[in-house]
């Protein structure tokens, strides 16, 4: 089964077309070293699609280095895609270039990035952003009217403007201007947010906090979220889908329920088990292998996880596994590709965690 | 096992002076810690709630701002009783990463970019002992082959590691002299989980090999879960619970910190959980009486005027709570339960 067909087989079937369609995207990078250039493919041949009939919070998850970020900037028209197409509401956004198709498209679609002090400049007022968004925009029809209609979007993310006007963002906690710059992306009250690692520079605290606003955006604004993050636990808890990303491959995606209760993928597998658990029966008692070079992974001809996979056979040494359907979600591994030898399978098979 | 760190109602404070307004920020207020020879410490909290300082305070690596206003930290090491503020510059020289030693969060920006990572291990070995280069190389690489990392990190540069390697080099590069008190800051902190994992597995046998002690700070409860024999909670620039893992953890009694840990998302429910509502005071100027009780669900008026005792609640278990103490003396059910 190739990877269209089983991403499509995996979802559920709409008139509409979908909010956000991503087919085979592939991002390669050249590295030079002296004369030897190499490329390493950054996302390789990523397919997702996001309906547009109900909104969703869709989890990409995977260690430092696997694409995340590659992928989000992409979606986002802030890195070129090397192969794929990517369409927005059926209107194909590789380029986004022409003005007039850049302010539709941010419009629709706003990211939310880490570090909030990062994307704020610490010499203009906090709220000027704000204000900048909604006439830049034209979502207020003069200045007066802004004002209020900035009140509205704030108590979205549980804020007033009387708490932040006037503000420099040093002035405000980490998890306030979080709000704050999330506040922001609602402005043009888009269809799509693409959050990269909104919560990782938060504490754990204001994290729930942040996390409990994106699944009451879905709910009450009808935004849907991609929501980049290496915390598989609010992966978990927010997520209404989820892809494992690993080295710009997707390894696993479908419903996070599924993946996540029960992960097929050996990489998912000891993504899950690597999570600290804070009950003392459920210490490790295992070591785990980790990967050196980042790039040799990338470079690897197989299966780039037969590195590190508890269950590696012959096979994945030197060819790529396909992706194939299997208990409601698509997993890029031999373990469960029919074609392989059974019996060698069932050997191997890791046990269920 | 004796006390191999202690501190006696250690206060220090951030002073500041501009254009003739002083402003005092108490970030460590009044904290006695006996850290126990050979034991994982680990020391919890929001970000702001002075555990850095802390930390900056145990290790004698502080400066003006931030000052020791009262109270006294005092070392147990190599037979000795040493308290840290007669100790000479040299003194502390000396003892810094061959006794005391420190890991530090960024391991990014603490190894040097432009020199191999066996240079940088001979530089920091040299500073101490007397070898040549021949020998630190042949010790770095014994050290290496012990923690399990691959012999070809030495010739490598740090940008051609991965994170979760860099990090235990920086691990490494902290222990190697056997220090017998190691304190690692935040460090895990910024790295995805299986990196993580390798890193808490990687602590646990440096400790384990030569029995030394640690002192882990995180904010991150999941790590202390594993790794720490005992948590000390901080909030606001005071220990606000103390007792061993096991305790914290299925029987937290202050409010504090039966929210950190009922805030932690976990794989076992997706129902919805309750952040900490609101936000760490400001410490130039803290809330008065028991320092929590503006977040408190159980505060009452006692809280907003008096600040709690940390009280023994049951053996080695402290909590500073009115509310706890109240209904110990009644000797009744927990409010909350």
């Amino acid at each position: 089964m190739s990877t269209r067909e089983a991403q499509s087989e995996g979802l559920p079937v709409s008139a509409q077309p979908p909010l956000l369609q991503i087919e085979n995207l592939t991002k390669v990078f050249h590295i030079r070293q002296g004369f030897a250039s190499q490329d390493f493919h950054a996302v390789d041949n990523a397919s997702i699609v996001i309906d547009s009939d109900k909104p969703e919070i869709f989890a990409v998850v995977g260690e430092s280095g696997s694409g995340k970020t590659t992928l989000a900037k992409m979606v986002l028209g802030m890195e070129s895609s090397s192969e794929g197409i990517l369409r927005y509401k059926n209107r194909v956004i590789n380029d986004i270039s022409r003005k007039e198709m850049r302010s539709w498209f941010y419009r629709e679609v706003q990211p939310v990035f880490q570090d909030p002090f990062a994307a704020f400049s610490p010499l203009k007022r906090i709220d000027s952003y704000l204000y900048e968004t909604a006439q830049n925009y034209k979502m207020v029809a003069d200045k007066k009217e802004a004002p209020r209609y900035i009140n509205e979007v704030l108590s979205a993310v549980g804020l007033t403007l009387a708490e932040i006007a006037g503000r420099y963002p040093n002035e405000l906690s980490g998890g306030q201007a979080q709000r704050v710059a999330i506040a922001r992306a609602l402005i043009t009250k888009p269809s799509l947010i693409v959050a990269d690692e909104p919560v990782s520079m938060l504490d754990a605290s204001l994290r729930m906090s942040i996390v409990n606003m994106f699944r009451k955006l879905k709910e009450d604004n009808n935004v849907s979220v991609i929501y980049i993050t290496h915390d598989l636990a609010t992966a978990y808890y927010t997520g209404d889908r989820i892809a494992v990303m690993l080295r710009g491959w997707i390894v696993e995606m479908g419903p996070t329920e599924r993946v996540l209760g029960n992960p097929l993928h050996p990489y998912t597998q000891n993504l899950k088990s690597s999570i600290p658990s804070i009950k003392s029966e459920e210490a490790w008692d295992e070591k785990v292998d980790l990967a050196v070079i980042e790039t040799d992974e990338y470079t690897r001809i197989g299966c780039k996880f037969a590195g590190r996979c508890p269950a590696v056979m012959d096979i994945c040494h030197d060819n790529v596994p396909p992706s194939v359907m299997h208990e409601g979600r698509s997993v890029k591994c031999f373990l469960y590709d029919d074609a392989v030898d059974a019996e060698k399978k069932r050997m191997l098979m890791p046990a269920a965690l | 096992m004796g006390t191999i760190i202690e501190t006696n109602n250690l206060r220090a404070y951030y002073i500041t002076k501009a254009y003739g307004v002083e402003r005092t920020v108490k970030a460590v207020d009044d904290i006695t810690l006996r850290i126990q020879e050979g034991e994982v410490y680990g020391i919890a909290g929001e970000s702001g709630c002075g555990k850095s300082t802390l930390l900056r305070i145990l290790l004698g690596a502080y400066q003006p701002p931030l000052t020791v206003v009262g109270g006294e930290v005092i070392y147990h090491l190599e037979g000795e009783t040493m308290n840290a503020a007669d100790m000479t510059e040299e003194q502390q020289r000396d003892m810094k990463w061959r006794t005391i030693s420190y890991i530090p969060q960024g391991s990014m920006h603490v190894l040097n970019p432009v020199r191999r990572i066996r240079d940088t291990f001979h530089d920091f070995i040299s500073a101490h002992r007397d070898v040549t280069k021949k020998e630190s190389f042949q010790l770095t690489a014994d050290y290496l082959r012990d923690l399990g990392l691959p012999e070809k990190v030495m010739a490598s540069y740090p940008h051609q590691l991965s994170g979760g390697m860099r990090q235990r080099v920086t691990i490494a590069l902290a222990t190697i002299l056997w220090p017998k008190l190691i304190f690692a800051d935040e460090p895990t902190t910024a790295l995805d989980v299986v990196v993580q994992r390798g890193v808490i597995q990687m602590l646990k046998d440096v400790q384990q090999k030569e029995g030394s002690t640690l002192v882990l700070i995180t904010h991150d409860i999941g790590v202390h879960a594993n790794l720490a024999d005992r948590i000390g909670i901080l909030y606001a620039g005071k220990l606000v619970e103390e007792a061993d893992t096991k305790t914290i953890l299925e029987n937290p009694r202050h409010p504090y910190t039966r929210y950190l840990i009922e805030s932690l998302p976990s794989l076992d429910s997706r129902e919805e959980r309750l952040a900490i509502p609101g936000r760490p005071p400001a410490l130039d100027r803290p809330p008065s009486g028991c320092r929590f009780h503006e977040r408190c669900p159980l505060a009452q008026e006692v809280c907003k005027t008096i600040e709690p005792a940390l009280i023994e609640i049951e053996p080695k278990h402290f909590t500073a709570c009115h509310v706890v103490e109240e209904e110990l003396s009644r000797g009744g059910e927990h409010v909350y339960a």
